[in-house]
């Protein structure tokens, strides 16, 4: 059983006119098996909780904390996150040139698994998770997230996902760019990694047809850089029927 | 031994060809004050092929030259190593020509020929290796409908000094692929040089070089197309480390009056891995006609991308290794084109070591 705490969250970005806070003060406690999703309008800082909890360097932490089973999240590097249990599904994954999608794979693995995946188990594992998501199997010798479909990108992030096994997942506008069909095998993914591993879930996003898919168990909404309503998955509805206005006007 | 004569204009560095060129740094190749040694250190590193012959013989230049080093060389040696292959021959398994010795207390002055017979096929593989001082006069003739991929390996040891010119004659429908790797050596100083004869021709000259802390590499490609439909490309990538990592690529593309139909592009990719490091770029086309398919150029200069190492670390992995993976990426376009998994595996680990002694 695994906690992530999130306590009194202040942050901020430098930009030309001086430094702008974003987050102001998010409280948010997820457990392994709970999938917590947060709701809210575009600009209302969904985004910069994600990265600044993944460490992005963009980000200056100006207040509250954020620990993982007790340890300090803030206090660590990127890699360091990422080895203790967090992972970050991005919403824009980065293109690295010159690095097939098999190398990037199993260096992750061995950083994460503190030694190199046998040869043979791992070529199997790696199949097995890249059917699962249907994907062909020439994606593996691609060079990562290089001329990938916006589709392809999220199948990519969520066979990560399913590979390198961590304890808390926090999945950034998963669901944005994906049709019908991409947006359910995605969410299958999400859905045997919770299963498989008692993954936490922290599940970002704007919209709610992701949640017919992937069922949360909290629903949060987030506007103007803090968490402003929480309930049951009712809310999600609510949210589905009347929109944000009710929150951004506040 | 004896020592160069010095009856050639000795470059100052004020030069064009010279201006960026440590010339303190070349041991006298460059004014006649080196003392030259006696060796012949190109050998084959395996036992040639059918259709291949590798001789020592006699043999006017293909072309001419107006670079000092080069006009030393032929007034002091006469002697050619002639890697030659027969017409129609198809070799599939890479020729090797490797050093078998070097000496830092003299220089060596090496006469090369490569030259392959119509519609021969060939890929050869040149490993510049160990401490040593040497100026080069490599030149490769391209018969008709022939193809050749050329791979020259700038392996050498810390105080390595290499001058060299790369001339290539391209004929009739000849394909001339060139892959220029320089990793090693204190002042590497290369002229590779294209001339087509005939229309059809093509070449492709493609490069990587990694300098850090005080190495300085040149490479200052001409193409010259002088003839109508010949095609040619351009695609260099280089990075630098640590103080005083200095590197030069000048791409002189010349499309004469008489070149109708060229297609040219030229490219030139710089990373600078620390502060310190100074890449220069001059991309410089010349085109004396309008009726080209394409003439094109580019050149950046570029750092570490924070989004790319982000999220190579947010899957776990540490800045130095996240780092290694993008320089690897980075060069891995131009050195699988080498085809030969073992020498490219051997340089990519030379790249690492590069990159790990310069503290990038």
């Amino acid at each position: 059983m695994s906690v992530l705490e999130i306590r009194g969250l202040q942050v901020s970005v430098d930009t030309e006119n001086g430094s702008v806070e974003i987050l102001k003060g998010v409280d948010l406690t997820i457990k392994s098996g709970e999938t917590h999703a947060i709701m809210g309008p575009n600009g209302s800082g969904k985004s910069t909780l994600a990265y600044s909890i993944a460490g992005h360097p963009k980000y200056t932490i100006t207040g509250g904390s954020v620990t993982l089973d007790g340890a300090d999240v803030l206090d660590m590097t990127v890699d360091e996150r990422a080895k203790a249990g967090l992972f970050l599904a991005m919403q824009y994954p980065v293109e690295v040139p010159g690095v097939s999608v098999s190398n990037f794979l199993r260096t992750a693995a061995t950083a994460l698994r503190g030694e190199a995946p046998k040869l043979r188990t791992w070529v199997a594992e790696v199949k097995g998770a890249m059917e699962a998501l249907n994907m062909d199997p020439s994606f593996a010798t691609r060079n990562v997230n290089e001329g990938f479909s916006g589709g392809e990108k999220k199948r990519h992030e969520i066979m990560q996902l399913e590979l390198l096994k961590p304890k808390m997942a926090i999945l950034d506008e998963t669901d944005s760019g994906l049709d019908v069909d991409a947006l359910r095998i995605v969410s299958e993914g999400v859905n045997r990694a919770k299963a498989n591993n008692d993954l936490g879930v922290l599940l970002i996003t704007h919209y709610t047809r992701i949640l017919k898919y992937i069922k949360p168990d909290f629903v949060h909404v987030f506007a103007n850089g803090k968490i402003v309503e929480e309930g049951g998955p009712d809310l999600a509805d609510k949210l589905e029927a009347n929109g944000y206005a009710d929150y951004v006007s506040k | 031994m004896s020592v160069l004569t010095t009856n050639y204009l000795t470059p100052t560095g004020r030069e064009e060809a010279w201006r960026f060129t440590p010339i303190k740094r070349l041991h006298g190749l460059h004014d006649g004050s080196a003392i030259v040694g006696d060796r012949n250190s190109l050998v084959t590193k395996a036992g040639l092929p059918q259709g291949a012959s590798f001789t020592r013989e006699s043999l006017a230049p293909l072309a001419v030259s107006d670079d000092v080093i080069i006009e030393r060389i032929r007034g002091e040696v006469s002697d050619v190593a002639h890697l030659s292959i027969d017409a129609n021959a198809e070799i599939k398994e890479p020729i090797f020509l490797t050093r078998s010795a070097g000496a830092l207390d003299s220089a060596e002055l090496s006469r090369v020929r490569i030259s392959l017979g119509t519609h021969a096929v060939a890929t050869v593989i040149v490993e510049n290796i160990g401490d040593t001082l040497l100026a080069e006069d490599l030149e490769i003739s391209l018969a008709a409908g022939s193809s050749l991929t050329f791979v020259t390996l700038q392996e050498f040891d810390s105080k390595s000094v290499y001058t060299a010119r790369h001339h290539a004659v391209v004929d009739k429908d000849a394909t001339f692929k060139s892959i220029t790797v320089t990793v090693g050596g204190d002042v590497v100083r290369i002229l590779p040089t294209v001339e087509f004869t005939a229309p059809g021709a093509s070449a492709e000259l493609l490069g990587v070089y990694f300098a850090t802390t005080g190495q300085f590499f040149e490479h200052r490609m001409h193409v010259d197309h002088a003839v109508p439909n010949a095609k040619s490309r351009v695609n260099f990538k280089g990075a630098l480390a640590g103080r005083d990592a200095h590197t030069v690529w000048i791409g002189d593309v010349l499309i004469r009056a008489v070149a109708e139909g060229t297609d040219t592009y030229e490219l030139n990719r710089n990373l600078l891995l620390t502060d310190g490091a100074r890449a220069d770029s001059v991309p410089n086309l010349e085109i004396e006609t309008g009726e080209i398919v394409g003439a094109g150029h580019a050149s950046t200069t570029g750092r570490f991308d924070d989004e790319q190492l982000f999220y190579l670390m947010s899957r776990g992995i540490t800045l130095e290794n996240a780092r290694r993976l993008v320089v690897r990426g980075f060069f891995n376009e131009i050195i699988t084109e080498i085809g030969n998994e073992e020498v490219q595996e051997r340089l990519m680990e030379r790249i690492d070591g590069e990159l790990e002694r310069a503290g990038a």
